[in-house]
């Protein structure tokens, strides 16, 4: 089928190819002139960003993975705006490895995270479909024989006077214009399709089994390889007995591979079987050994040790909480999670003549191919990267370590011949398999004067960093690793005296960004704490936080407004025996506010509302927009209400499947009522900001009903029978 | 002596050690053990407790809850996934019981655990929940053939010795602990507590 | 060698007995609209129709089905699927997708027997399948608008 595709791929390239490259700061200029140059074939660069063929479709090449959050939509959505596309037209295709041409121009290189696929690709994708627009103007004035300044460009119809077409018979015409220097942009006066609600270009795909993900892919001989992974994080093979497992029908070989005991297979179901065959005894000298219960008080003993570094302060906090009227201590712990994409992750790699090809849910492709490239000893360039499409990542995808794409590698070198190999991960491997979001104690102390204001705020951070021993560490400055505490910092509020302080734990054990990082854990410590600290100064949870908010913090202000607003706040936090609480946070430069609804059913909260206001900047594609805070809400309450991964004593990871590790289901969804600020500042992302506001506004309505602080989550472990 | 044991007690003890009597089958006293007691109606209730020895085990008791929503596995947690009685304890349209289980137990692809089945597989009906129930209640209630499925006492025995249901209890499949004794004692021993005259337990 | 009938079509395999139909169906018969999540029934994302019912694939072995009636998304043609599908794409519920096969089954089931499900009938039928993305206010308002796109 995969063939069948790249054969189809390659028949269809005909017509006019478009690729533009912008400089990494050049989001107010253009670069589409450099970026245009023919490859002298009459035909098209690969690399092109728009495809226009002959029987009108225009395809989008989308440097993003798909990973749910919408990104063909979105990518495609400005290409047509500024193309003047009909969007029934639209089509969008994974774009191929091309650090350059493909970066993500707040990286600089090719990857998706940190919610910035369409804010970084807003300008850049716009004068992408200008350029393109601007050379069918022109094939048609020269074809037609009239002034191009005359044509007009409507819904994939270009019109002088009588004369129309559509784009298709164009195209080969388009091909050979000169691009132009700086195509103009439409003002937003104009736009046609960006602030509309447009049908995503991959919902009927998704809805009839069609769309093709990595683990659908079938190629002729291909096997199927599961790993027997160390059950102990940090923990290697010592040895391993494979007698019964290569005796299961279907199951060709037994291989040790540097991540485990690979077992190849001509099905999963055999790959799966065998494995259950095999006896592995276990290296455990460099494994992580200690229960999470451990851990989490080994943290919590750290707070106050001479290695804690400073993030942010201002003022004098020591003496601010010594001058303080009432002083008050709070200690917040955030358990390990796991992504669990309902995708499992998965990859596969074609192997011939001294080249291969590598499928997978590439989130940062060009570490991938280094690592698949690496274990086969290849040249990266002759391994071709795919992406496919990907059933969420949540951060899980984006792999600094590339260790899935080490793992298929050395899975096709251990083969040590030509052929296809499929690698799957079962649910147990995703939940054994490290790489969870970390595991952090936030301590917080504040101080209030006589009048209930807020006068000293000290947090201290204790977990493990997520960019030390990859490839990001060259960004940490000063030893800091600003993911482990992003959100503890820079917050909106005038806090005169103010510390935040970081103390990197260690442990075997990998960590992850999972869905908006270091704001999983930040949003929640601080704006509970915060909302305590309000409530024992005798202030109301939203004018409190508006009094608290710096001068300059309008777009906190907006949404909080605005939020309190639609859920009709009067300032009463319990009414009909439902609790009501507030959250505001913002992360990845887009503002988010909430207030949630909460009843307690049988002693355990049922959030049954949740109103939420988002100030993203100019709202490109508002019903992806909504679906990115619904299920971002979902998302975040999955593992506020329910989710732990932890260790038992000795290292082995307690949780195997979904029966332990409880996600949310459809009973425990609440309604989401989402409401976007209107904006003309450019666009910022959504598939994270959802998420950090949720846990916080429940805590607080939680506490309003019921007088009890949530400070050890999941609110499984504290609350209830 | 082992009546001094409580009943989990007892069960862990006798799971894992060598039966206390050479009669007793995996924590399960058979009828024979109870001949010693003079009274009859003191035997039938020494009988009817020991029947609660297997209709106090998660295997029955998880399948007989007093709401809509079963317990699932050996520390007797509801049921995950979510599910719900639904019209004749088969659960709800479009979530049947019979959606995710089968014919007979089918062990996981992983070798790790496995799913129990059975034809018809549902749970008791409601005015047959057990959990949270004394001895004497569940007594009073299996004999009452308005909440015991119109059985009489000879309907009850054929229920407990030949229900195949009630048999999975001692075949649960991977990873599930199995009713104590079997199900032909449990059946011996429902006949004997009904011929000694079928005596429930005082509260 | 196990005979049933898949999407209308008889179809026989030889693979162990105790095959889960999901990797047959996947693995064998290259039908992979049908998806893996967990292997154990948790997550609904094997869902197919076997006769006339849901049931999770991933825990059916392939020698109970001789003879059985198999529908799996990419053979789902009935009206109250075409009406799940077309409220689907209409209000954009798939995010990545990969638990939506299964979700699909599943609510064509629920709307071919109660026809206008509450919203406790769409808990209780679709709460064992899982979305990871959190699509479940939509996939609530999906079953809502294909019921109702159904009655006319």
């Amino acid at each position: 089928m995969t063939h069948q595709n790249r054969r189809q791929f390659l028949a269809s390239a005909a017509g006019l190819t478009i690729a533009v490259a912008l400089p990494m700061k050049g989001r107010a200029q253009s670069g589409a002139a450099n970026a245009f140059a023919a490859d002298g074939s009459g035909s098209f660069a690969p690399n092109a960003f728009i495809r226009v063929a002959a029987d009108d479709t225009v395809t989008v090449m989308i440097k993003h993975i798909e990973i749910g959050q919408g990104a063909y939509t979105g990518l495609a959505t400005l290409v047509a705006e500024d193309l003047d596309a009909d969007w029934a037209q639209m089509r969008a295709e994974a774009a191929p490895l091309d650090n350059e041409k493909y970066k993500n121009l707040f990286f600089g290189l090719q990857g998706t995270g940190g919610s910035t696929g369409l804010a970084n690709s807003y300008t850049q994708m716009r004068k992408a479909g200008a350029a393109a627009r601007a050379m069918l103007v022109q094939a048609a004035a020269a074809e037609w024989g009239v002034d191009a300044s005359e044509i007009t460009v409507t819904k994939g119809v270009i019109t002088h006077g009588d004369k129309t077409s559509t784009f298709g018979p164009m195209a080969a015409k388009a091909a050979e214009m000169t691009p132009p220097e700086d195509p103009p942009l439409k003002p937003a006066s104009e736009f046609v399709y960006i602030g509309t609600d447009l049908p995503r270009l991959d919902s009927p795909s998704k809805s009839n089994g069609s769309a093709m993900f990595t683990m659908d892919i079938d190629i002729d001989g291909m096997e199927t390889v599961v790993v027997a992974h160390p059950p102990m994080l940090g923990g290697t093979v010592a040895s391993y007995d494979d007698t019964d497992a290569v005796a299961v029908p279907g199951v060709t070989a037994v291989r040790q591979i540097p991540q485990g005991v690979a077992v190849y297979a001509t099905s999963t179901a055999a790959a799966i079987k065998g494995r259950s065959m095999l006896s592995v005894e276990w290296d455990t000298s460099a494994a992580e050994t200690r229960s999470s219960a451990q851990m989490m008080d080994d943290f919590a003993a750290m707070v106050g040790s001479d290695t804690a570094k400073t993030a942010e302060s201002a003022g004098d906090v020591a003496t601010a909480l010594e001058n303080a009227a009432q002083t008050v201590e709070m200690e917040f712990r955030f358990p390990y999670l796991a992504h669990a994409p309902l995708e499992p992750l998965d990859a596969v790699v074609e192997v011939k003549d001294g080249s291969a090809t590598a499928w997978g849910g590439w989130q940062f492709p060009g570490f991938d191919n280094q690592s698949v490239a690496g274990a086969l000893g290849m040249d990266p360039a002759n391994v071709a990267m795919v992406t496919m499409l990907a059933g969420g990542s949540f951060g899980r995808r984006a792999q600094p370590s590339a260790h899935i794409g080490a793992e298929i590698g050395a899975i096709a070198a251990a083969a040590g011949r030509d052929g296809a190999w499929k690698l799957v991960w079962t649910r147990e491997d995703d939940l054994h398999g490290g790489y969870y979001r970390p595991m952090t104690v936030h301590h917080l102390r504040g101080g209030l004067d006589a009048d209930g204001n807020i006068t000293a705020w000290h947090n201290t951070v204790v977990n493990q960093s997520i960019m030390a021993g990859t490839p990001m560490e060259a960004m940490m400055q000063d030893g800091l690793d600003p993911t482990s505490y992003e959100g503890a910092t820079k917050m909106p509020y005038d806090l005169t005296d103010m510390q935040v302080d970081w103390i990197r734990a260690e442990s075997p054990v990998s960590v992850l960004w999972w869905r908006s990082v270091g704001h999983t854990h930040t949003a929640y410590a601080t704006e509970v704490f915060l909302d305590h600290l309000l409530e024992l100064g005798g202030k109301d949870p939203v004018q409190g936080r508006l009094d608290l908010l710096r001068p300059d913090m309008t777009r906190d202000r907006v949404v909080l407004e605005r939020v309190a607003e639609m859920a009709g706040w009067d300032g009463q936090k319990v009414k009909n025996g439902k609790g009501y609480g507030v959250a505001l946070h913002e992360s990845f430069s887009t503002y988010t506010a909430q207030i949630v609804e909460v009843e307690d059913k049988d002693g355990f909260p049922k959030v049954t509302n949740v109103w939420c206001a988002v100030d993203c900047g100019v709202a490109v594609t508002p019903n992806v927009i909504r679906a990115q805070i619904e299920g971002g809400i979902g998302f975040g309450l999955s593992s506020i209400l329910h989710d732990e991964l932890s260790l038992a004593e000795g290292g082995m990871v307690e949780q195997s499947n979904f029966d332990t590790y409880r996600v949310l289901r459809i009973n425990e969804m609440p309604n989401v009522m989402v409401d976007i600020i209107a904006s003309e500042v450019d666009p910022t992302g959504v598939g994270e900001p959802g998420t950090p506001p949720i846990g916080p506004a429940l805590a607080n309505a939680w506490r309003a009903l019921k007088g009890e602080n949530v400070t050890t989550l999941p609110f499984s472990k504290s609350v209830g029978a | 002596m082992m009546k001094t044991l409580t009943r989990l007690g007892l069960i862990a003890a006798l799971a894992w050690a060598a039966p206390v009597s050479a009669e007793t089958v995996n924590g399960l006293r058979t009828v024979d053990e109870f001949a010693d007691i003079a009274d009859e109606s003191e035997r039938s209730v020494a009988l009817f407790n020991e029947l609660m020895v297997v209709i106090e085990h998660p295997r029955c008791l998880n399948c007989h809850p007093v709401g809509d929503v079963p317990l699932q596995g050996d520390d007797m947690q509801p049921h995950q996934p979510p599910v719900v009685r639904g019209v004749g304890g088969m659960g709800a349209p479009g979530m049947r019981c019979s959606t995710c289980h089968g014919a007979e137990n089918v062990t996981y692809t992983s070798g790790d655990g496995s799913i129990p089945g059975h034809v018809p597989w549902h749970l008791a009906p409601i005015e047959m929940g057990w959990v949270g129930k004394s001895a004497t209640e569940i007594c009073e209630q299996i004999k009452d053939p308005a909440r015991n499925g119109n059985l009489d006492l000879a309907g009850l025995h054929e229920h407990n010795a030949e229900d195949g249901l009630v048999g999975w209890g001692w075949e649960p499949g991977v990873g599930r602990e199995p009713a104590p004794g079997t199900q032909a004692i449990f059946g011996d021993l429902t006949q004997a507590w009904i011929d000694t005259g079928a005596v429930c337990p005082a509260t | 060698m196990t005979t049933f009938t898949v999407n209308g079509e008889e179809r026989t395999v030889d693979v162990p007995g105790d095959t889960p139909l999901l990797w047959v169906l996947r693995d064998e018969l290259k039908l992979t609209g049908t998806k893996f999540g967990c292997g154990v029934a948790q997550c609904g994302a094997c869902t197919v129709m076997l006769d006339g019912t849901t049931r999770r694939s991933c825990v059916t072995p392939v020698s109970t089905l001789e003879g059985a009636n198999i529908t799996t998304i990419e053979g789902l043609d009935t009206p109250e699927a075409e009406a799940v599908q077309a409220a689907w794409a209409k209000l954009d519920v798939p995010q990545c997708g990969w638990c939506q096969s299964g979700q699909v089954v599943s609510a064509s089931a629920l709307l071919y027997e109660i026809p206008n499900p509450t919203d406790e009938d769409i808990d209780n039928a679709m709460a064992g399948n899982i979305c990871r993305c959190a699509t479940y206010v939509r996939i609530r308002q999906g079953i809502k608008d294909a019921a109702k796109a159904l009655e006319t």
